[in-house]
């Protein structure tokens, strides 16, 4: 697969992990081409930190100006659902930090088996902030990340994170090009694989020991 | 408070002196009052702020021309020059997560003397060893729970951006540019709010104000076409 292919393989999995009613806020990147992904039969509210609930493509038009009134977390123009609702940032994070979002879908750079996670800075590169992905990982019901199994060949799944961490034990599933995994007090359960991959492939793509589900089932 | 003063953008910048500590609203630029914050000629500023904004726009602005001494944001990765003058010692950077730091701000309007979040708990953002952290961080256990106390921000002046006022200086936002401008203009000694309309009292009508007049000092109309 190529990179991009690789990108929209996770995220047609990562929608069916979307029920009727979530309310689900994506961070950047990969996870933005989710939606596409999501049936029209199920209906979701996206959040979007910057302060509004019902985010949804812009419509198109452009303004000469470049001052676009409805922006996403990323600064591009955005649209807003007929039911959603504009508001302040404190307000924003009472729907983050207070256990309103159900799922919040992200990237990472490391993830470790004991749910800790590291995606806002790597030692000695450029500085860019967390900004709302601290609060995000802490807050939401449920924590996938959404993300590419290896970096440059290197396992990105790890015994313990070597960056800096983004929060302590907060993500519950991983979902990569080789397969989908849950975080459980065990350790990382590997319950769906890509059949374009062997489990021994997969596990040496990971540096954290893999646990095999009894009910390990190919990728669909 | 009182009378609300309708003045220039240059006027409006001409308020920030040498050494203020200032809060600028917007997210990526939306909701960022340029026009006031492009007057502004003081130097060695607190900025506060949720991000960097873009190289040469919003508070990135003021990041270019070497006018800010410290940082407090929340993001800074969409503008290189604010990493380089990090790295080379020309200004201080202080990094926080962005629920956290629109609490320590609505914190300090509301006269609270901090507040406790979870979110940070045994990262870097705990540990005011670290250069990017704030000075003076606690973590406070409560019925077996970690919590990180954020102390308030204040602010001697608030630079806000709203969509309409009305002439006794009532606010009224549109879409997204509301995000940190309602909180910073209770956080500061004086507010100016750079506003797309002015119309007459009452207009807006008491339902629809989103942040009152009695927050706001002064009002720069900066006109856009819808």
């Amino acid at each position: 697969m190529t990179k991009d292919e690789i990108k929209h393989f996770i995220a047609r999995r990562v929608a069916r992990e979307l029920a009727n009613g979530d309310v689900v806020n994506l961070g950047i990147g990969l996870p933005t081409l989710i939606p596409q992904y999501v049936p029209s039969d199920v209906k979701i509210t996206l959040q979007a930190e910057n302060g509004f609930i019902g985010l949804c493509a812009h419509d198109g038009n452009i303004r000469e100006d470049g001052n676009y009134y409805v922006v996403d977390p990323s600064g591009n123009p955005a649209g807003i659902e007929h039911d959603g609702m504009f508001f302040d940032s404190s307000f924003s994070f009472t729907i983050i930090r207070g256990g309103h979002v159900d799922k919040t879908i992200l990237g990472s750079m490391q993830v470790a088996e004991n749910g800790d996670i590291a995606n806002w800075i790597i030692p000695g590169k450029a500085v860019h902030g967390m900004g709302g992905a601290m609060d995000l990982v802490v807050g939401a019901k449920k924590v996938i990340v959404a993300m590419e199994h290896t970096q440059k060949g290197l396992p990105k799944i790890l015994q313990r994170c070597t960056y800096p961490l983004t929060a302590k034990g907060v993500v519950d599933m991983i979902v990569t090009e080789m397969g989908v995994m849950n975080i459980t007090p065990q350790g990382i359960v590997l319950s769906e694989y890509n059949p374009n991959f062997t489990i021994n492939e997969i596990q040496a793509a990971t540096e954290a020991a893999l646990i095999i589900s009894d009910h390990l089932s190919p990728m669909a | 408070m009182g009378i609300i003063k309708l003045i220039s953008a240059k006027e409006a910048g001409d308020l920030i002196k040498d050494g203020m500590t200032i809060m600028i609203g917007g997210f990526m630029t939306c909701g960022t009052a340029k026009a006031v914050v492009n007057e502004i000629s003081a130097k060695n500023l607190t900025v506060i702020c949720n991000d960097a904004g873009f190289p040469n726009e919003g508070s990135g602005r003021l990041i270019a021309r070497g006018q800010v001494k410290r940082l407090i944001a929340s993001h800074v990765g969409l503008n290189k020059q604010c990493g380089e003058l990090t790295n080379s010692g020309q200004m201080e950077l202080k990094l926080q997560p962005q629920g956290t730091l629109v609490e320590q701000i609505r914190a300090a309007g509301a006269g609270l003397g901090g507040v406790l979040t979870p979110t940070g708990v045994g990262t870097i953002v705990a540990d005011s060893s670290q250069p990017t952290t704030l000075e003076g961080k606690q973590t406070i256990t409560v019925d077996g729970k970690d919590y990180l106390l954020e102390k308030p921000l204040h602010g001697d002046v608030a630079i806000i951006k709203g969509f309409i006022a009305d002439e006794s200086g009532n606010i009224r936002y549109k879409g997204t540019m509301r995000n940190f401008n309602p909180l910073m203009a209770s956080a500061c000694k004086m507010v100016i709010a750079e506003v797309e309309q002015i119309v007459p009292t009452g207009s807006i009508g008491p339902d629809y104000v989103e942040t009152p007049h009695i927050f706001v000092d002064y009002l720069v109309l900066n006109p856009k076409e819808d």
